[in-house]
């Protein structure tokens, strides 16, 4: 059941990801070109995902906890360090290569393998590369 | 149907999402994280890690299945391109703890100090990268 519904929050993102055009690379390069040919579309996907959430977590957090889990866990850390910069900025240079974050890629796994296979791919070996060497 | 509305409904759904896994499982809707942690050493909690990245990847399928028509995918970049962009993801997400989801749409919903700087510099090198190879390099 609790599975289940992961599932379908998954799938829900999925779509959102979909419907926006955030699955598109080529859109979300237009939406990065702001010098150039620009397409400010994909700024809604952003500022209705943030005012939903901004909004509805209000009044999920005034619950004791959630459903199937004994508290909520919410970052807690507010330390500006060197990983946090240098992370950032390494992932927007990857997106603007590309045109893909994390989310559509997986989601463009199920829409159009091939390509985004490999990026998948690759992205997962540098997640693991990057674990290894935090570990060491 | 029109980009900006198309955008915003898919902004809203985006957002319903992440509230459902904060209502029920307490969890930040972090795709990076999610994913990074079902490889090893994998997190004791990788059922809903799992069961998560499968809704990602059923919902075309099943929109396949259903509607027929996908929306539109245009990767330009070539195959090295995308190892090495996708390697370059890995790492920054690792790094920095977070993409455009957990970072992006989580933690700036939250003001988290974090996730607005993180944000920020994100979107500040993505634009550069796009303007430096569209612009300057005219790809």
């Amino acid at each position: 059941m609790r599975l289940l519904m992961v599932f379908l929050t998954g799938a829900l993102f999925s779509a959102g990801l979909m419907i926006s055009g955030m699955i598109n690379p080529a859109k979300v390069i237009g939406f990065l070109d702001i010098f150039g040919d620009w397409d400010p579309s994909l700024a809604f996907v952003m500022a209705l995902a943030v005012l939903v959430y901004g909004i509805g977590l209000r009044f999920v957090l005034k619950r004791p906890k959630p459903l199937f889990e004994a508290s909520f866990s919410l970052p807690k850390g507010s330390v500006i360090d060197r990983k946090l910069v240098s992370g950032a900025i390494l992932f927007g240079i990857g997106w603007g290569l590309v045109g893909l974050c994390p989310g559509p890629a997986i989601a463009a796994l199920g829409a159009a393998p091939g390509q985004a296979a490999i990026f998948v791919v690759a992205m997962l070996a540098g997640m693991l590369a990057t674990r290894m060497l935090q570990r060491s | 149907m029109h980009d900006y509305i198309a955008a915003s409904i898919g902004g809203i759904l985006i957002g319903a999402a992440a509230l459902l896994l904060m209502a029920s499982h307490g969890k930040i809707m972090g795709i990076s994280g999610i994913v990074s942690r079902l490889l090893p050493p994998l997190a004791s909690d990788w059922q809903w890690r799992l069961a998560f990245v499968a809704g990602i990847i059923a919902a075309p399928l099943a929109w396949r299945a259903v509607s027929g028509p996908m929306p539109a995918i245009e990767i330009s970049a070539s195959t090295p391109m995308l190892i090495i962009a996708g390697a370059i993801v890995g790492l920054g997400t690792t790094l920095g703890n977070g993409c455009t989801s957990g970072h992006g749409v989580c933690g700036v919903s939250r003001l988290s100090k974090r996730s607005l700087v993180a944000t920020g510099l994100f979107m500040a090198s993505a634009i550069v990268t796009v303007t430096i190879s569209k612009q300057l390099l005219g790809n």
